[in-house]
């Protein structure tokens, strides 16, 4: 088959999919639905393999064409095309891996939902709208992938739409999204304002051109365009990759069924964010104020919110605030130029990741939909396969030695180390001390459902058991990568140059390129290595600590809170950003509404001006009515006042 | 070989076609629906048949008809289309099927409803039609007859203030208009708007003529302030009287302003565009926060209305600011084209709302979206299409909503960094009235009983969302016919409208 139809077919045939479970569910059924949409996912997996194949071992050159043209004006053309190349194929082959293995799952764990075939039709349209996003060559077609993938995550997280929290958050996430936009849409804007061009390749052709260029927003201050641009872009992808202050709708996007929580909010679309910014990367490769930027932002996201993690008690919330810290260490990497090795995180962590949601889901179940890690414990027991699971899930996480997020994060650490730029200073401190931060946090998790006494009810305790295979095979699936995938691509991919064709770093910002001595003896030397490096003695700090008051003390928990509790209320409150939101912001716009409501249209324009008018047409025609008095001496006494008047006027004005 | 005069039929066959609906209604009164119905298919259908004939290539007036009507003040009876004029009158004849499927269910006089509809839809394609100045204004002023019957006969208990507000308002308008209109004739001693296009005017009669335009074009648009009119107009209008409104006379205001303001009065325009920016920027901010604030499905989107006819109005004045501040022309076209686009799209997407509005209506009788809550679970497939259109109208990419924002977007940075932030407003409000909407009134736990006995979408219903979720995600996913039809026309109109036309310039 050709390759451009091969390409064509792999968006798709979810996107059919999608069309057949929703628009004709009650007719294929419950088993139909399933089918259909994961037989479309498997398919579109398997081609996007092949693809895989073919660029990175076959040498398929970089294909960059257009499938249709969306609009032709003034010049300027729109169009929805496609560019394949490394990086690209990398998106296609996790994002269709990742949605393979949910649906699966979704087979067990969405089993009694009334919604069955809804559920479906969502997260093939899901795959659909990432696979468009990965696979544009051009900011049109990014935009809409961009804003498909929040649709429906929003239709996800409010797929219990009955729920008033689930449509609470789905309304939150829209709109904080919609903030990053905003930035995005401007970024995109001044793209074509100062490219000409909606097309990557093009504009990237222009960027040397763009660097002396400058705007002037306000009256005597001038920023370079690119910088300008670059943090338009960025601050779009801090919506959608939920970066400080912009994070606030992913935890409680937790209230979606689990599975999306693990493919939407967790592997794939919150990684958007990620993913552009390397795409684009010949563009901010030419701002480094706006990369300084992206490695504050992100170092603020790694560390603070890994400690939210910390005093979550609902176990999807951990890992919730667990995928924020993540997603700062890979904003963190872009920020110090180390895009591949930012991709290369967002790929080991979308299994990792992905293993942990449906780990936690998978216990959700067992417990009959209870969430609450206070009433857990001691379920390693029960779950044998789960807690097994999410043991290598965590560890991959805490970046133990040969587990691919040990590749991955401690190459994001030795970057952070080699770079420099303003804001590196903090940024080390920060994926530092995240490091301890994600071990605390992690074994805290585990320790708090799979071991120690057991503190669920009577009933509950006696129905749990281990999940259905559906469930379970997709949690294996998901564990052989989260332990193996680093291990066998680190070299390749970072220092073999295999995403050499889809990202550009300029020669003195290149520090991946200085960390390549480090593999010389290959990835098991520099596995072996890493219990000798402090990162891994700070990740066994957090898992002592975790162990010493989780495992062996229950009650110190309890003591340390008290101990710290200033700090814990800061913890617990989420930094007060949710309450500035929602008393500061929301509150406020909906009182500026009403009163722009009330007081302007109300009062001004039409309480003033239009009755007001009509009010005074209305007096006027009274007073004009009084003069039409019927006498007729009142008539004659006034036209003649008129003609005096008129003959004065001429007689003054000639 | 003889033509069929394809305009002249798409404006008096649905007059006639009324006529002969009102004839049988006493006879036949069975047949006054069907017949009403095959009327606006086949004026439909002739517009394709105008599409279909369409040369995309040029800017020149198509179809022309021109025979004399008033021979005394070289008055003509002048039809023609370009690419402005065609995309609303394809609209017009597609929202007029619409309207007729709507209007099906009406018990009261339906034969005088459904006649005022139709004469309504040919009243206003004379309007898109029309290239003498004096027959434009005629079919203009005639519209606000259907419109205020439609209104005062079968609106709500409030109808009376509301179509005396609504004629007063345009009426108040067109008379500047009317003064504009017999100015320009002394000058040139044409009423032919082409001719008007060419005619060279002092830059302060330019002013005055601009002016008065304005004020006729702005009520109809509504632009702020004085938009006051149409809320209230929408909250006592029936369905179908909504969604003509919103759909297409709307657009009429726009249209004026591609037809005379910009051509007749380039230097005037250009002198003034701070004006028509500067409104067009508060009714996309100013107006979005006003219709978060709305309690009234309808009001709310009323207001969303104003706030979506902003970008209109801004993308067709970006031209001056763009070759001011750039020196150059590029985004001028595309600020025109975002806006006529954006003009189609609102015609689908308000008027699929306000259908959706009358379903809940229908059912309840209350436009309160306190009365609501969990409509999603009685009517899930009712909820899907309303989703879609909130969706759409919040400019979602994808559908037609997103197409006309974009480009306007983009053409606005051209102007000017702060144009185009203060336009980027509307994706965040834009999102948040309409979502909000949705929340409270689709989701949730069914809120009462009357939301607990709601029955889904009816098979009219069906067709009536499914041909305009067709044209909103066709729009939205491949705006190319649209865009291409209007291309020659705008770059043309761009050319003219940079070239003074102060005499001796």
């Amino acid at each position: 088959m050709h390759i451009e139809s091969v390409l064509l077919l792999i968006p798709l045939l979810p996107l059919a999919g999608c069309l057949i479970a929703g628009l004709f569910g009650r007719l294929v059924g419950r088993a139909g639905a399933h089918w259909v949409t994961i037989l479309a996912v498997a398919a579109s997996f398997g081609l996007s393999s092949y693809v895989a194949w073919e660029v990175f071992f076959n040498d398929l050159p970089v294909l960059n064409y257009s499938v249709y043209t969306w609009a032709v004006t003034d010049g300027l053309r729109f169009e929805i095309g496609f560019l394949v190349d490394s990086l690209t194929a990398l998106m296609m082959v996790v994002v269709t891996f990742v949605s393979l293995m949910v649906h699966i799952y979704t087979v067990g764990y969405m089993h009694d939902d009334p919604g069955y075939q809804r559920f479906f039709a969502y997260i093939n349209l899901f795959t659909f709208a990432m696979l468009m996003l990965v696979m544009a060559n051009n900011f049109l077609q990014l935009f809409f992938g961009w804003e498909a993938v929040g649709v429906v995550s929003y239709l996800l997280i409010g797929f219990w739409f009955r729920k008033d929290s689930a449509v609470r958050a789905n309304l939150k996430a829209f709109l904080v999204n919609r903030a990053g936009d905003f930035g995005l849409i401007l970024g995109v804007a001044a793209v074509v304002v100062y490219a000409g061009s909606l097309d990557y390749a093009t504009v990237f052709a222009a960027v040397p051109a763009m660097e002396g260029q400058t705007i002037s927003l306000f009256p005597g201050t001038e920023w370079s365009i690119l910088t300008f641009i670059c943090i338009c872009l960025f601050i779009g992808a801090m919506g959608k990759s939920a970066q400080v202050p912009l994070h606030v709708w992913l935890p409680d996007s937790m209230e979606g069924p689990t599975p999306i929580s693990a493919l939407i909010h967790a592997a794939t679309m919150v990684t958007a964010g990620i993913f552009m910014v390397a795409r684009l990367s010949p563009m901010f490769e030419a701002s480094v104020p706006a990369l300084s930027f992206i490695l504050v932002i992100g170092a603020i996201t790694a560390l603070f919110m890994g400690l939210v993690g910390i005093v979550q008690t609902d176990i999807k919330r951990v890992v919730a605030y667990s995928t924020l810290s993540q997603l700062g260490y890979m904003t963190v990497a872009l920020g110090v130029s180390a895009y591949s090795v930012a991709i290369f995180h967002l790929m080991t962590h979308a299994f990792f990741k992905a293993l942990l949601f449906l780990a936690a889901g998978s216990v959700i179940i067992a417990l009959h939909h209870k969430q609450d890690l206070r009433q857990m414990g001691g379920l390693a027991k029960y779950l044998p396969i789960t807690a097994a699971t999410a043991w290598l899930g965590s560890l991959a996480l805490i970046g133990f030695p040969f587990f691919s997020g040990f590749y991955s994060k401690d190459l994001i650490i030795e970057a952070v180390k080699l770079a420099d730029r303003p804001g590196v200073a903090f940024a080390t401190f920060a994926v530092y001390a995240g490091v301890v931060i994600t071990a605390l946090y992690s074994f805290r998790m585990l320790y708090l459902a799979f071991h120690g006494p057991t503190r669920m009810d009577e009933a509950t305790r006696a129905h749990a058991h281990e999940s259905p295979w559906v469930v379970t095979v997709p949690l294996i699936l998901l564990a052989i990568p989260s332990v193996l995938i680093g291990y066998f691509t680190v070299v390749p991919l970072l220092f073999g140059g295999a995403l050499a064709d889809a990202i550009f770093v300029r020669e003195a910002h290149d520090v991946v390129a200085r960390l390549a001595y480090k593999f010389e003896d290959g990835p098991f030397a520099f596995g072996l290595h890493g219990f000798l490096t402090p990162v891994f003695w700070l990740a066994m700090l957090g898992v002592g600590l975790a162990t010493w008051i989780y495992l062996f003390n229950p009650g110190m928990a309890e003591t340390v809170k008290q101990r710290l509790l200033p700090l814990w209320k800061i913890l617990d409150n989420k930094y007060g950003f949710d309450d500035f939101y929602i008393k500061g912001v929301t509150a406020g716009t909906l009182k500026l509404s009403s009163g722009l409501s009330s007081r302007g249209d109300g009062q001004i324009i039409d309480g003033w001006l239009v009755n007001g008018s009509a009010r005074l047409v209305g007096r006027v025609s009274a007073a004009v009515r009084t003069l039409q008095s019927g006498f007729v001496f009142h008539y004659a006494f006034a036209m003649i006042i008129g003609l005096v008047a008129m003959l004065a006027s001429f007689v003054l004005l000639r | 070989m003889f033509e069929w005069p394809l305009l002249s039929l798409l404006v008096w066959l649905p007059i006639f076609g009324a006529a002969a609906v009102v004839a049988i209604a006493s006879g036949m009164p069975k047949l006054v629906r069907p017949l009403a119905l095959a009327v606006a298919v086949l004026t439909f259908l002739l517009s394709l048949v105008l599409y279909a004939g369409f040369d995309v290539s040029t800017a020149a007036m198509q179809f022309e008809e021109r025979s004399v009507w008033i021979e005394a003040f070289n008055i003509h009876y002048h039809l023609g289309v370009d690419g402005l004029s065609l995309p609303l009158i394809l609209l017009t004849t597609l929202i007029g099927v619409l309207i007729i499927i709507g209007g099906w269910t009406i018990q009261d006089r339906p034969h005088l409803y459904l006649a005022s509809f139709l004469v309504l839809q040919g009243l206003t394609v004379g309007v898109f039609a029309a290239l003498d100045a004096l027959l434009f204004y005629v079919f203009f002023e005639a519209m606000l007859v259907p419109m205020f019957l439609i209104i005062g006969i079968w609106g709500g208990p409030n109808r009376i203030y509301a179509t005396i507000k609504f004629f007063l308002f345009t009426f108040f308008g067109s008379v500047f208009m009317l003064i504009a209109l017999l100015w320009l004739y002394l000058q040139s001693g044409s009423f032919a708007i082409l001719d008007l296009h060419q005619l060279p005017i002092a830059l302060n009669a330019q002013i005055l003529i601009f002016l008065a335009f304005l004020i006729a074009f702005a009520v109809k648009v509504p632009m702020w302030p004085v938009h006051t009119w149409l809320p209230d107009a929408h909250v006592e209008a029936p369905t179908g009287g909504s969604v003509v409104l919103a759909a297409v006379m709307l657009k009429i205001g726009g249209y004026g302003l591609v037809r005379f303001s910009l051509p007749i009065t380039p230097d005037a325009a250009a002198a003034l565009d701070w004006l028509v920016i500067g409104l067009s920027l508060v009714a996309i901010a100013y107006i979005g926060f006003v219709a978060l604030a709305q309690s009234d499905m309808k009001k709310l989107i009323a207001y969303s209305s104003i706030s979506h006819m902003g970008f209109v109005t801004l993308g067709l004045f970006l031209a001056f600011a763009i070759s001011r501040n750039t020196g150059d022309v590029t985004g001028a076209g595309l600020g025109i084209t975002g806006g006529m686009v954006q003009m189609i799209s609102h015609g689908f997407i308000s008027g699929a709302m306000f259908l959706a509005v009358g379903v809940l209506y229908d059912r309840v009788h209350s436009r309160e979206i306190s009365s609501y809550g969990g409509v999603a679970n009685t009517m899930p497939w009712f909820a899907m299409f309303a989703v879609l259109f909130f969706m759409a109208n919040s400019g979602l990419p994808g559908t037609s909503g997103f197409v006309g924002e974009f480009m306007v977007i983009l053409a606005a940075f051209h102007a000017s960094f702060w144009f185009a932030f203060v336009a980027g407003i509307t994706l965040l409000l834009g999102a948040a009235y309409s979502l909000w909407l949705v929340k409270r009134v689709f989701y949730g736990e069914i809120a009462n009983n009357a939301v607990a006995g709601l029955k889904d979408l009816s098979a009219r219903e069906w067709l009536l969302m499914t041909i305009l979720a067709v044209f909103v995600l066709g729009v939205g996913i491949w705006p190319f016919p649209l865009i291409e039809m209007m291309e020659a026309s705008v770059a043309n109109l761009v050319e003219h409208i940079l070239q003074s036309k102060v005499e001796g310039s």
